[in-house]
């Protein structure tokens, strides 16, 4: 199992949904990707698209300036 | 055993397509979704830079249909492949710098690429929530066959709200869908799928007025077209169409504009940039962040500082003291008078 940052600060959405997807493809499941991002609309859209799509969200850490979501890779 | 058939939907995040989708799934057809990211798409969190917009759903539409359907969606980042469409449209413009038809025919073609990737896991053809008659430009009844034809998908392109005028596709031909529990929807009015929405239970759906493409909307394609002749170039980055979203832009000369931020939301937006544009704001008082697009000489300083100092709290102080920033963060500090509303003339307005 690995784990893996993503830097996706300063982009709108959907631009950290599109790097955590290509991200995410090359990936094993089981693995992590921690997804570093500024947008607050990534808090909504980065779940919802780990939901469509059999992944899970398993940490969110929001601080005044930054959002740390960790993606974990489903089947 | 009967081979299971299986679409993939362009899916804008508006009603018609989730109800195109929704149509093909009470016929038992898998369908995925796929969304093209242009880099002008209008979502309801761009807005919600903004201070009074914070309360607005801060959702990606697309996405939120696609969980809505129980579908899986493929966002496709097409902001490098979309400058050729937008720059050379083969079908021109619509109202505005809108090159809606040959964007179509371009979405279209990508997800015609997609299936080909993906026909090995059963994908054979392309849904879109296509209506004749629904959109000035790119939906309408002689547009459709150029948009098959043109983007490669022919007739593996099917359009179940409005299937019933049009010729046969494949999948109806070759019984993959059952053409009879399609649609003969058309022309601009919404009651057909209001109800079509209702009867399948969805009352929730976003119904953008102007499309989902900022290049629709007047004062985003005269913001554009300034860029352009100001810089003598049709070039742009994603960096350039994104501040083009965003704050007053106030062009006084040729050589510079000002992207002043409307509130403390655009504001922080702006900032991001900060390493990347020659910035502005006030020190004495508090006010908007400012950047400057182009080249700001050091002779037009002051004139810059006044228009920046006309928009924050001090615009009736004798004096606002503006601190300028270089992208490599050399700073100077003018104190100047700041201009009033009659001095900020209204051509300089992008």
């Amino acid at each position: 199992m690995s784990r893996q940052q993503l830097d996706a600060r300063r982009m709108l959405c959907p631009m950290p949904v599109i790097k955590t997807q290509n991200q995410v493809a090359a990936m094993q499941v089981g693995d992590e990707v921690e997804v570093i991002c500024t947008d607050p609309g990534a808090l909504n859209d980065i779940p919802a698209w780990a939901r469509i799509n059999g992944h899970s969200v398993i940490d969110t850490v929001q601080d005044e300036d930054e959002i740390r979501i960790t993606v974990r890779v489903g089947a | 055993m009967t081979k299971q058939h299986k679409a993939v939907a362009l899916i804008s995040g508006g009603l018609d397509s989730m109800l195109a989708v929704r149509v093909l799934q009470e016929q038992g057809i898998e369908v995925e979704g796929i969304n093209f990211y242009t880099g002008f798409c209008v979502e309801g969190h761009t807005h919600a830079i903004r201070n009074h917009d914070k309360e607005k759903q801060k959702r990606n539409n697309a996405l939120w249909v696609a969980e809505q359907l129980g579908i899986k969606l493929h966002i496709v980042d097409v902001i490098e492949e979309y400058k050729d469409v937008l720059l050379n449209p083969k079908h021109g413009y619509g109202a505005n710098m809108n090159p809606c038809l040959d964007c179509k025919i371009f979405m279209v073609g990508k997800a015609v690429e997609w299936v080909k990737e993906h026909h090995k896991d059963g994908f054979d053809f392309i849904v879109t929530g296509e209506v004749i008659g629904q959109r000035p430009m790119s939906q309408r009844k002689f547009t459709m066959p150029i948009i098959s034809e043109e983007s490669g998908a022919d007739d593996l392109l099917l359009r179940p709200l409005c299937a019933k005028n049009l010729p046969e596709t494949k999948p109806e031909r070759e019984g993959w869908v059952d053409r009879e529990k399609l649609y003969d929807f058309h022309g601009r009015n919404r009651k057909p799928q209001i109800a079509l929405a209702k009867q399948f239970g969805l009352h929730d759906f976003a119904s953008p007025a102007g499309g989902c493409c900022f290049l629709t909307d007047k004062s985003y394609s005269d913001k554009l077209v300034d860029l352009w002749q100001a810089r003598n170039s049709r070039e742009y980055e994603l960096d350039d169409i994104m501040l083009l979203k965003v704050g007053r832009h106030i062009r006084p000369s040729e050589e510079f504009k000002l992207i002043i931020a409307r509130d403390a939301g655009e504001s922080k937006f702006l900032e991001g940039y900060r390493k990347q544009y020659t910035s502005l704001h006030a020190l004495s008082h508090s006010g908007p962040m400012a950047l400057v697009d182009g080249e700001l000489k050091q002779e037009q300083y002051p004139l810059a500082a006044a228009i920046v100092a006309r928009f924050g709290k001090g615009r009736s102080a004798e004096e606002v003291e503006i601190d300028i920033a270089t992208p490599d963060q050399q700073r100077q500090q003018i104190k100047t008078a700041p201009l009033t509303a009659d001095e900020v003339l209204q051509e300089w307005y992008v």
